[in-house]
C-alpha cells in the first residue's frame, strides 16, 4: 500500500513572488488525487517541492515520518527512492536509448542480474505499450512514447508515490483516455499513492479519488472529488466547466466587479458561452474509470469510502448527498445513513477544506431522519453521461474506453494491460 | 516552524553567494570523488572527450608559443650579452609558464564550454532533476568524472605542451637565431630542477580542476530556458579565465618564495 504524504502550511516564493501560501493536505495512502489550477499556479512547484527539488521557505512535508524539508540530504536520497515521478516530458536521459533509461535506477539501485533488469524492463515496457522500441534514443521517438517511457522509468523500482507532471500535456484526447486508463489501472495493480497535476478537466473529473485546486496563491480546496465536482465556489465551477465567466482571466486574475457582472449576466440565462473547454465541459458528477476487467479491485476505494464517510458531517451538504447517493443499499446500511439526506446539515457551507475533522467530533455520521431532501440542485441521478458528446472522453462508462464498442463487454481487451496503450502508440 | 531563512541583500551580496556556492560545488565535488561506485566508464568516456577535443589545438598553439618565448627572450639575452642562457630561460618559462596556462586555457575553452553546454542542456531538460528523484546524485555521477577526467587530461597535456614547446623553442634558436644545440642543453641543466616540472604539473591539476568546476557549476544553473545555456557557457569559460590567471599569480609567488632556484 502506498505511504501518506502530509502537507502543512507549505509556503513558496521566488526572490519577492509568492508561488502559494499555506498549503495543507493530505493524500491518502493509495487513492489518486489530482491537483488542479489555471497556468501558472504554481502546480509543477508542488510537485517539485514534494521531492525535495525545490525547498519550500515554510511548512512540513511529512513522508512515513520524514519531514523532506528539513531533513539530511542523505535521508531526501533515502525517501526519494520511494517515489516515481514523470515529468512533463518524460525528462529521458538523451545519452540513452530507452531501454537503458529503463533500466538505469534498477542498475543502480539493485544488485539484481543483467537477465532480471531485463526481465523488469520488458515488462514495464510491455505495460506502457513500447516493445519494440528499445534501442531507440528519447531524440527520435514522439512526446506521448517519451512520456510513457518516462512512466515505465518511474514504475521499475516499485514506488510508493507516484507524481505525474501533465500527464496529458501535448497528447491528443484518445491517447489522454489511454493514459488515464492506464493510470487507474496501476493504480489497482501497485495501490499506490498519485498525485496528478494537471489542468485537464476531463482527467480531472473521470479518474481521482480527492482533487484539489490552487488559485491565487492559495489552495482554493481540497477534498473528495465529490466535493470539487459539485462545489458552487465561483473558481472551481469555472474552471471545471471551462468558461470565461469567473475569476479567473487571461492574466489569472480579474477585478471582482467584472467578474461580479459576468456572473450575474451569466445566470440571467443572457450569455451562452460557445466555445466548448478543453477536455469537455458538463456538469454534475461523472462515474469514476475503473480497473480494465481482469485487474484487480481497487483496493482504494473501499478505504476511500470508509475515510470519506467519517468525514462526511465536515462536508458541504451538495458533497453529503452526492456521496451517499453513489453508494448502494448494502453499503448505505452498514454506514447508517439514506439517500437524500446528508448528515450534518448544520454545517452547510462549512469550510471548504474538509481535511482532518475537529478532534472533538464524533467520528461515526449520525444520520438526521425527518429532514425532507434538500431543494435545489441535487446530484443528477443517472449521472448525465448521455447527454454528453458521444465520443467524449467520458462519454462511456467504467472505464470502456471512448470510440471502442457499444458498450458490449465481450470488447474488452484481456488482461493484458499494455495492449491497447501499444496499439495506441505505434499508431 | 523553521525561521525563514532571511537573504542578505547588500551590494555585492548576490556575487558572494555565487561565490560560495561555487566553492560549495568544489567541496563537494572533492567529497563525493572518494564515494563508491566510483562512475569508470563515465570518467573513460569523459577522458577521451576532453582529450580527443583538446590535443590538436594544444600541440598547435603550444609551438608558436614556445617559439615567440624563444624568439623574445633570445633577442634580449642577446642585447645583455647572456645568449648562452636562451634555452634556460625559455625552458624555464615555457614549462612553468605558459604550458599550464596553454593547456589550462584549451581544456576550458574546449573541454569546460563542453561540459557546461552538457550539463545544461540536461538541467533544462529536466534530466538531472530525474536523476536526482530517482536516487541518484548528479554530482557523483556526473560531475565528479568530468572533473577528475579534466584534471588528468590537463596534466598529461601538460606534459604535451611542454616536450612541444621546449622542441619549438629549442628549434627557433638554433635553426633561425644561430644559438648553438650544446648552450642550449647546457644552460637548460644548468637552471632547470625537478621541482619545475612539479610545479607545472600541480598548476595543471589545480587548472583543470577549476575550469571543469565552474563548467559545472555554470552548467547546472542555468538561467532559464536555452538561451540561458549559452549565456552559462559564455560565463563558464570568461568567468575560467579570470580564475586561472589570478590563481597561476598566487601559486607562481608561493613557488618562487618557497622553492629556492638553483645555484649555478
Amino acid at each position: 500500500m502506498g505511504v501518506e504524504v502530509v502537507v502543512e502550511d507549505l509556503s513558496k516564493s521566488f526572490g519577492r513572488q509568492t508561488i502559494w501560501q499555506d498549503v495543507t493536505l493530505t493524500l491518502p495512502p493509495g487513492e489518486i488525487s489530482v491537483l488542479l489550477g489555471p497556468s501558472g499556479t504554481g502546480k509543477s512547484v508542488f510537485l517539485k517541492s514534494l521531492v525535495g527539488l525545490l525547498k519550500p521557505e515554510r511548512g512540513k512535508i511529512v513522508i512515513s515520518g520524514t519531514d523532506i524539508c528539513r531533513c539530511s540530504e542523505h535521508t531526501l536520497y533515502e525517501v526519494r527512492r520511494r517515489f516515481g515521478v514523470l515529468f512533463q516530458d518524460g525528462a529521458l536521459f538523451g545519452s540513452m536509448d530507452l531501454y537503458d533509461n529503463i533500466a538505469f535506477p534498477l542498475r543502480e539501485h539493485t544488485k539484481k542480474s543483467e537477465a532480471e533488469i531485463r526481465r523488469i524492463v520488458l515488462e514495464k515496457m510491455e505495460m506502457v505499450g513500447l516493445l519494440g522500441a528499445e534501442k531507440k534514443l528519447p531524440g527520435e521517438i514522439s512526446g506521448g512514447m517519451r512520456k510513457r517511457a518516462g512512466l515505465a522509468r518511474a514504475l521499475v523500482l516499485d514506488p510508493e508515490i507516484i507524481l505525474f507532471d501533465e500527464p496529458d500535456s501535448g497528447l491528443d484526447p484518445v491517447r489522454t483516455a489511454y493514459l488515464n486508463q492506464l493510470i487507474v489501472d496501476l493504480n489497482a495493480q501497485i495501490d499506490a499513492t498519485f498525485l496528478i497535476v494537471t489542468h485537464d478537466i476531463g482527467t480531472a473529473r473521470t479518474v481521482p479519488d480527492n482533487i484539489g485546486m490552487l488559485f491565487r496563491r492559495q489552495l482554493v480546496m481540497f477534498g473528495p472529488r465529490e466535493v470539487l465536482l459539485t462545489s458552487t465556489e465561483p473558481v472551481v465551477e469555472q474552471f471545471l466547466n471551462g468558461r470565461r465567466q469567473g475569476p479567473i482571466g487571461m492574466s489569472e486574475e480579474k477585478d471582482s466587479a467584472q467578474v461580479a457582472a459576468e456572473l450575474a449576466e451569466m445566470q440571467a440565462g443572457g450569455l451562452q458561452d460557445p466555445g466548448g473547454p478543453k477536455g469537455g465541459g458538463g456538469t454534475g458528477i461523472v462515474p469514476q474509470i475503473e480497473p480494465s476487467p481482469g485487474l484487480p479491485e481497487r483496493k482504494a476505494v473501499q478505504r476511500r469510502k470508509d475515510r470519506v464517510m467519517q468525514i462526511l458531517h465536515t462536508l458541504p451538504p451538495a458533497a453529503q448527498d452526492a456521496i451517499i447517493a453513489s453508494l448502494t443499499e448494502a453499503e448505505r446500511a452498514r454506514y447508517g445513513v439514506f439517500a437524500g439526506a446528508g448528515v450534518g446539515r448544520g454545517q452547510a457551507g462549512s469550510p471548504p477544506r474538509p481535511q482532518g475533522p475537529p478532534p472533538g467530533r464524533p467520528p461515526s455520521p449520525a444520520p438526521r431522519g425527518g429532514q425532507p431532501p434538500r431543494p435545489g440542485p441535487q446530484p443528477p441521478q443517472p449521472p448525465p453521461v448521455a447527454q454528453l458528446p458521444e465520443g467524449g472522453e467520458w462519454g462511456s462508462r467504467s472505464g470502456e474506453l471512448p470510440g471502442q464498442g457499444q458498450g458490449g463487454q465481450s470488447q474488452r481487451r484481456p488482461q493484458d494491460p499494455g495492449q491497447w496503450f501499444r496499439r495506441g502508440g505505434r499508431s | 516552524m523553521s525561521t525563514p531563512t532571511t537573504r542578505a541583500s547588500f551590494p555585492g551580496a548576490g556575487g558572494l553567494r555565487e561565490t560560495g556556492k561555487l566553492f560549495a560545488l568544489g567541496l563537494d565535488v572533492a567529497a563525493q570523488s572518494f564515494r563508491r561506485p566510483f562512475q569508470v566508464r563515465e570518467f573513460v568516456q569523459q577522458c577521451w572527450f576532453i582529450a580527443s577535443v583538446t590535443i590538436l589545438p594544444t600541440a598547435l598553439v603550444s609551438i608558436p608559443f614556445g617559439a615567440v618565448i624563444a624568439l623574445q627572450l633570445g633577442s634580449l639575452t642577446r642585447q645583455l650579452g647572456a645568449q648562452s642562457f636562451t634555452g634556460a630561460a625559455s625552458v624555464l618559462a615555457v614549462i612553468q609558464q605558459a604550458s599550464p596556462i596553454v593547456t589550462a586555457l584549451m581544456v576550458a575553452g574546449a573541454g569546460g564550454s563542453a561540459i557546461c553546454a552538457d550539463l545544461g542542456a540536461r538541467t533544462i531538460r529536466e534530466e538531472i532533476a530525474a536523476m536526482e528523484v530517482l536516487g541518484v546524485s548528479p554530482i557523483q555521477r556526473l560531475v565528479v568524472p568530468r572533473v577528475l577526467a579534466a584534471m588528468l587530461v590537463a596534466v598529461l597535456l601538460n606534459g604535451m605542451v611542454s616536450v612541444v614547446g621546449v622542441l619549438g623553442g629549442y628549434f627557433f634558436n638554433v635553426i633561425m637565431q644561430g644559438g648553438t644545440p650544446g648552450a642550449y642543453l647546457a644552460s637548460f641543466a644548468a637552471l632547470a630542477q625537478l621541482p619545475d616540472l612539479w610545479i607545472s604539473e600541480f598548476k595543471a591539476l589545480i587548472f583543470g580542476f577549476i575550469a571543469a568546476i565552474v563548467a559545472a557549476y555554470r552548467g547546472l544553473n542555468p538561467a532559464g530556458g536555452p538561451k540561458g545555456v549559452g549565456d552559462a557557457v559564455n560565463q563558464s569559460v570568461v568567468i575560467t579565465f579570470l580564475l586561472l590567471f589570478a590563481v597561476n599569480f598566487v601559486l607562481t609567488a608561493l613557488y618562487l618564495q618557497l622553492v629556492p632556484p638553483k645555484g649555478m
